[in-house]
């Protein structure tokens, strides 16, 4: 059992984690879930004291850790972490034993730890085993990682946000493993995450931390049943009973992540641009900002080779919408003209975004089911 | 060719020694001071902008400078060659051990200080063989360079292949330039290699990326 | 210490370098056109830095004599390695989108080469140019052995003559000419690959 005391800590002026107190039960799973930086990762560390809190104790089954030896502490804890943080410098074998050989474990028990940890992710030994990181998919580097913090079989593992970084299916088939080998070996698990779906499919308990508080501890049905507050019901998205607003104006649909050049702009330099962003027309801008066109590669193919600056070709057909439009006639400029997207101004002339049928689709996506990030 | 060897052979081959224990000698030092001195540098990573700046200047002594100034205060002994080579061969294995140590990820050290490694362990086994490349190309550059600078170990009657290339040029004896230039350049070029089989033996091939 | 040798050790190295851009670049470029002769192009300029400066210098005074033509060779000779290096691996990481825009508008390779891939590269090629200028600038103090004056002559003076006065002066101005020629050019190199880096307006 872990058990946090009043727990606080401060970077300079500001309450990182303010007075946590909580209880994880033993073979429990876990979770901490939270907006970015609401202290999540800082919470996850005082277990293991990379992070020392500035007040309060935390017990790891009634001892007090900071009359732990760190290192000693450490090594009996599991730790994942979202970087991957395999050594580059070590094989898949030598990063899962990098624990027990720093517990003197003897070579042959090694060898069989890492075996037997390579057959309950079905990655055959003599496939894996002596590969480095650098030859592995991203997917197969986290298994390895999370096989390396249960090598030592510690009775708790530490992750923090382990499969970020993955694409959502590695995520969800890693997700399922991670779960299978929890109840397997009855591991206390903590992990924390900013993905509801994650949470809600891998938890016993749920954690929600806001601004270094706790602001609910709940299994996952009862906190889509009764989300303490706005936020949880946020977070929750899709899940949760009630849906928030419609987006409702142009400006709720566009990408705002546009790419534009000014009007006296080389037509080579231009060229260089669209490739680089892989986009075949660009947004053209007036010297003072405000929306000057666009120019696409066919005009340049077709006339540019002569010309230096790309402005003979700039043309104003694109369909045009204010950030304030209503999101419907937007819709009808995209659906039925024949641009590719539609641009967006500012009520100054300056350009705000495009909407276009992928930004659409997704606003509509996240409305319904919630932010997906 | 014949007669050349009757003439200079001795006078070669033992300069051809000479050198070699010079430059051998010296890089070694160099080595274990640079990599100790590189380590300590780096458990002081706050005072990087601080401490880089002042080797890469000290880089720029030329090599002479230190032989030179040794030959003043040491006088004509080889141990002023050896030191002064140890001391300009220290810059480019120095930087580059701090700079390797430093560029270590973040990432990996918290993973291995979670793992419950010490701040030793770490170092050896994490910062170490990671800085490992680097450290191999400063290794590199120090040695070229030291075979290059023990030319002038004849500078002040050392001895060494810079020998018969001095004499070559103050006689106007072109056998006797060659005669030194030639062994000087295949011995530089041997270092080299014998650096290049280190590094494939040390750095798993995965690595091994920056070699320059 | 007289601004004649400095001024004579920066005509050296100007010159070195010079000569080092003239002829390192069209070898990046070849390495770059011709697989055929890359490895022997790459091959041969490491292999000539690697050599002993000294040695290099003394192998073409026999066939040059003493002098500053001496100096100058051996100096190019021993810097070509970042600029060959540094224009090949410039040119070799220009985004092939870009060089397939460029193919597509019907650019002819040469075209190509001068108004499309030469600019992308240009920061990296400067960064071995840079290189090259300080590395010179330490080398060229050999020169003295070989007859091409330069700050050389003047430390190797002080030694012979046990007179710490000159060493220091020589050394100092050596430093200075290095790390200056370093902070400018690191400068220049700064805002190159500032301004050829992708533009983001939004
Ligand atoms: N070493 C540090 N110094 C100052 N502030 C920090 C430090 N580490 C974290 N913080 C701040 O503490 C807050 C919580 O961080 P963290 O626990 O990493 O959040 P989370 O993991 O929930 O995203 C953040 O606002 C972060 O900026
Ligand atoms: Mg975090």
């Amino acid at each position: 059992m872990i058990r946090f005391e009043h727990v606080s800590k401060r970077y300079g002026e500001s309450l990182i984690l303010d007075d946590l107190n909580l209880e994880i039960a033993t073979g429990e799973f876990t979770v901490l879930i939270g907006p970015s930086g609401c202290g999540k990762t800082t919470t996850l560390k005082t277990i293991n004291r990379l992070i020392e809190p500035d007040k309060g104790k935390i017990f790891i089954d009634d001892q007090d850790i900071s009359q732990i030896d760190k290192v000693k502490l450490r090594r009996s804890i599991g730790y994942v972490i979202q970087q991957i943080g395999l050594f580059p410098n070590m094989t898949v074998e030598q990063n899962i034993s990098v624990v027990p050989k720093l517990l003197n474990y003897e070579k042959a028990r090694c060898n069989k730890i890492v075996r037997e940890l390579l057959a309950l992710v079905d990655m055959p030994y003599e496939e894996y085993a002596h590969k480095y990181p650098s030859e592995m998919s991203g997917g197969q580097q986290q298994r390895i990682g999370v096989l390396r913090a249960l090598a030592a079989s510690p009775p708790i593992v530490l992750m923090d946000e382990p499969f970020g970084a993955l694409d959502p299916m590695t995520r969800r088939i890693l997700q399922d493993e991670v779960s299978k080998l929890q109840k397997k070996l009855n591991k206390t698990i903590v992990f924390v995450t900013h993905d509801m779906d994650e949470a809600l499919n891998m938890a016993d308990k749920i954690i929600f931390m806001n601004k270094g508080k706790i602001v609910q501890i709940a299994a996952p049905e009862e906190m889509l049943e009764n989300p303490a507050d706005d936020l949880i019901r946020s977070f929750m998205g899709k899940h949760s009973k009630d849906q928030e607003a419609l987006p409702q104006t142009a400006a709720d649909f566009m990408r705002s992540d546009i790419y534009s050049c000014y009007r006296n702009r080389g037509v080579r330099e231009a060229i260089q641009q669209m490739a680089r962003r892989k986009v075949d027309t660009l947004l053209v801008k007036n010297l003072d900002d405000t929306y000057a066109g666009t120019v696409s590669i066919k005009s340049i193919r077709n006339h540019g080779k002569d010309l230096k600056t790309i402005e003979p070709l700039i043309t104003q057909e694109n369909a045009v919408s204010y950030v304030d439009e209503d999101a419907q006639i937007c819709f009808d400029k995209l659906l039925n003209g024949q641009d590719s997207y539609v641009v967006v101004l500012n009520h100054d002339g300056t350009i705000a975004g495009i909407v276009t049928k992928t930004s659409m689709a997704k606003s509509l996506a996240d409305a319904v089911w919630g932010d997906s990030q | 060719m014949s007669h050349f060897l009757a003439l200079y052979g001795k006078r070669l081959s033992s300069a051809i020694v000479t050198h070699f224990w010079y430059v051998v000698v010296s890089v070694v030092f160099a080595f274990v001071i640079a990599f100790i001195l590189g380590i300590l540098l780096s458990r002081m990573p706050k005072r990087a902008n601080l401490i880089l700046p002042v080797i890469s200047v000290f880089q720029t002594i030329p090599g002479i400078v230190f032989i030179g100034l040794l030959f003043l205060y040491n006088g004509m002994v080889p141990s002023t060659v050896v030191i002064a080579l140890t001391i300009y061969a220290i810059f480019p294995i120095l930087k580059n051990t701090y700079v390797g140590i430093i560029n270590v990820s973040e990432n990996f050290k918290e993973a291995a200080r979670g793992c419950g490694m010490s701040p030793f362990q770490i170092l050896m086994k994490v910062e170490v063989p990671l800085a490992l490349p680097s450290i191999i190309t400063g290794l590199r550059i120090s040695t070229v360079y030291t075979v290059s600078w023990a030319v002038l170990a004849a500078m002040i009657g050392l001895g060494g292949l810079g020998e018969l290339i001095y004499a070559g040029v103050s006689s106007n004896n072109n056998a006797l330039i060659i005669a030194g230039a030639i062994p000087a350049a295949i011995m530089a070029l041997l270092f080299s290699l014998a650096i290049d089989f280190l590094r494939k033996a040390l750095i798993p091939k995965q690595l091994r990326r920056d070699s320059k | 210490m007289t601004l004649d040798m400095i001024m004579s050790h920066l005509y050296l190295v100007l010159a070195a370098v010079a000569l080092t851009i003239i002829i390192g670049v069209p070898l990046g470029i070849l390495a770059y056109f011709y697989k055929s002769v890359r490895k022997i192009i790459l091959w041969v300029v490491e292999v000539l830095q690697t050599m002993p400066a000294l040695a290099l210098l003394g192998i073409i005074m026999v066939f040059l004599g003493a002098g500053k033509a001496t100096v100058v060779i051996g100096l190019l000779l021993y810097s070509l390695l970042p600029v060959v290096q540094n224009t090949y691996v410039g040119l070799s990481e220009v985004d092939p989108a870009i060089k397939e825009v460029a193919q597509g508008m019907g650019m002819t390779k040469l075209y190509r080469l001068w108004h499309v891939e030469m600019p992308i590269a240009f920061p990296l090629i400067f960064t071995g140019i840079r290189i090259a200028a300080v590395t010179s600038v330490g080398t060229a103090v050999f020169a003295t052995f070989v007859g091409g004056g330069g700050l050389g002559s003047l430390i190797y003076r002080g030694i012979r003559v046990s007179n710490m006065t000159m060493i220091m002066s020589g050394t100092l101005a050596l430093m200075v000419m290095a790390v200056g020629c370093d902070g400018i050019m690191s400068h220049i190199e700064k805002r190159l690959y500032r301004r050829f880096s992708p533009r983001k307006t939004i």
